[in-house]
């Protein structure tokens, strides 16, 4: 397949899903007797229109970016890693442990990497289980992962409630050493929005795993198990530690991601701050075709989007988004095999 | 609470799995992930109590939510079978789709992010919360008797046999004439409009429908299905099992027996350790999640 098809059939599905999603929310917009443009005027101007919504959206981009990251890195490995939420809320949630750990006055840059694997560790914990569950019982990882979800927040939940909450809350206390600085601290326009320097993190992650996939034996081995496992098993590739390996590392970076909640924005853990990051990640590594560049640029996608439901939530319902959503992950999957059929029958009529 | 009270409590929570389980079955054996009964439930729940809201009578919200459940069933069907999406994907969208779309029409319906008003229901005045009232609801008679009606379907018919053809050998199934694609787009929307129910009973009970009401029962459900390995009578004894779990676990409450996150991971927990197979192992349909590959 020439470069240029392969584009084709990677770019063509998020634009059919964009020009659906856009129809329906045209739709949803028209029943609650609003303008379909001045709704989207006003969404664009509530998220990439002043310094705090976009501030907004960075925040909720680079979470998504993590999340997103993950479930590709999996998929890459022909792995579906729907625990990301689970592996979110762990990452943070050891962070915020390690948090309370540390004595105040600790310089950033000397915490930092003490977070870093605290966060890396809860997430790849999570997501080592199911992956020793699938290479060593052949136990389904979608099915796993989706039970350890549950599993995990119930535990969380636990420790929080039971052990380290400031009473009445369901928050941890906060952590003393190691914040990270807001960009509002930074550049005076983000004031009073969550970005903070995490989003630095997001970009090097994004860029780890562009070059760990592409340019290392062990990303190639990786993709080689996920094209076709038979194969690489034949060709001299380990499977089995491929892939508890590919879900160990998928859980390890939706964990880092709870630092931007934990470090960069709260500075504790708390209940329910993963909720639904999980379910998103999974849509921005769809949208994003499990490539890192794609990701970043369909996790902004998705956070405008969410902060975009808030901006318009004045004349239409923020829900509204939820459905808009909803609709590009369907559009997105429905649409990947049907452009591949296309296009292929397309190239086939014109070779002959 | 004596014995009959935590009998009557287990099947007050064991109703909504019952029917749920019962028609992820279907779904199951016929190839089809069943990912997507959590949103089947809160699409039917919704549609129960808009329904028993306008029509004043919770007959009408049972078939709007046959109905609605059976359309979000419909479109997974379609998006899997007809235009081959991979399975996982389109269940979690379709989840997401049936959040989205009960958050807004509860807003364009009832003007209100959290709740429905009140809505008629099933039970009788003054019968309590026992055996009585669950007689009196005709939904517990479906979740109960659905079961093994479900289980004489899927073995002792025609229909359950051509279920269970194209889950575990499609190509086999259509080489000696079985219309695949008809019977899964079937099975799948049968267990869409029977998983529907399970949520009708959720609102109705509660006389109204609530923001995400069906808080994870379709996966619950779904891990009774593969805790019961798939078949519909091991699968009701799952849902029992798991209800009975939460019953003593609302009995505990204030106790401190057991903190109440550990009963809540149960049903998971034994799950996996089936799917596992650390104690005899749990295997799915053949073909289950192939819809794509063929």
């Amino acid at each position: 397949m020439s470069r240029r098809a392969a584009i084709e059939e990677a770019l063509l599905p998020p634009l059919v899903a964009l020009l659906l999603a856009a129809v329906v929310g045209d739709a949803l917009i028209l029943s609650f007797g609003q303008s379909p443009g001045a709704v989207y005027k006003l969404l664009l101007e509530g998220t990439w229109g002043n310094a705090y919504g976009f501030g907004q959206v960075l925040y909720k981009a680079t979470t998504l970016v993590f999340t997103g990251l993950a479930v590709g890195l999996g998929l890459r490995a022909g792995l579906f890693n729907i625990g990301a939420e689970s592996q979110l809320a762990a990452g943070g949630f050891c962070a915020a442990l390690v948090g309370l750990l540390l004595p105040a006055g600790i310089p950033a840059l000397l915490c930092l990497p003490l977070y870093l694997l605290a966060a890396a560790l809860g997430g790849g914990v999570v997501g080592a289980i199911p992956g020793v569950l699938k290479a060593r019982f052949g136990a389904h990882e979608v099915i796993v992962t989706i039970m350890l979800n549950f599993i995990v927040l119930a535990l969380l939940n636990y420790l929080t409630s039971a052990r380290v909450h400031v009473p009445d809350t369901l928050h941890t206390p906060e952590i003393k050493s190691g914040a990270l600085p807001r960009l509002g601290d930074m550049f005076a326009p983000f004031h009073g929005s969550a970005a903070n320097v995490t989003i630095l993190l997001a970009v090097v992650a994004a860029v780890a795993l562009g070059w760990y996939l592409f340019r290392t034996r062990s990303g190639f081995e990786l993709r080689a198990v996920g094209l076709q496992a038979r194969a690489a098993e034949y060709a001299g590739v380990n499977v089995a530690s491929v892939t508890w390996r590919a879900l160990a590392l998928s859980g390890a970076i939706a964990g880092i991601g709870g630092l931007n909640y934990v470090l960069g924005y709260k500075h504790y853990y708390e209940e329910g701050f993963a909720t639904g990051a999980g379910f998103l990640g999974i849509a921005v590594a769809l949208v994003g075709r499990n490539h890192p560049v794609g990701i970043v640029i369909a996790a902004l996608l998705f956070a405008t989007l969410s902060q975009g439901g808030l901006a318009v939530n004045a004349i239409v319902p923020k829900q509204m988004v939820d459905v808009l959503q909803a609709v590009v992950i369907l559009a997105v999957a429905v649409s990947v095999p049907e452009v591949r059929r296309l296009l292929s029958g397309a190239r086939r009529r014109s070779d002959a | 609470m004596n014995a009959v009270d935590f009998l009557a409590q287990t099947l007050r929570i064991a109703v909504p799995y019952l029917l749920a389980a019962g028609g992820g079955v279907l779904s199951e054996r016929a190839g089809l992930i069943g990912l997507s009964l959590e949103g089947y439930m809160l699409g039917g729940a919704f549609c129960a109590a808009v329904g028993s809201y306008y029509a004043g009578a919770p007959w009408i919200g049972v078939v709007a939510a046959i109905v609605g459940g059976g359309l979000l069933a419909l479109l997974y069907a379609v998006s899997a079978i007809r235009y081959k999406a991979d399975q996982v994907v389109v269940g979690i969208a379709i989840n997401l789709l049936a959040i989205g779309l009960t958050r807004f029409f509860l807003r364009l319906i009832f003007d209100s992010s959290s709740n429905s008003p009140r809505v008629p229901g099933f039970d009788l005045k003054g019968s309590g919360t026992g055996f009585l009232a669950l007689a009196h609801n005709p939904l517990v008679w479906i979740g109960v008797v659905g079961i093994p009606v479900i289980a004489w379907v899927l073995y002792r018919t025609p229909f359950g046999l051509r279920v269970r053809a194209v889950g575990e050998h499609p190509a086999a199934a259509a080489s000696v004439g079985v219309p695949v694609v008809r019977v899964r787009y079937i099975a799948v929307v049968l267990s869409g409009m029977i998983a529907g129910l399970g949520g009708a009973y959720l609102s109705l009970d509660q006389h109204q429908f609530t923001d995400g009401m069906t808080a994870g029962r379709g996966f619950i459900a779904l891990a009774a299905i593969i805790f019961g390995r798939w078949d519909p009578m091991r699968a009701g004894l799952a849902c029992l099992l798991f209800a009975a779990a939460e019953t003593l676990q609302i009995q505990l409450q204030g106790t401190q027996a057991i903190p109440s996150q550990f009963v809540e991971m149960i049903p998971y927990v034994l799950t996996i350790i089936a799917l596992a197979g650390i104690v005899g192992r749990a295997r799915p349909p053949a073909a289950l999640g192939r819809t794509t590959s063929e």
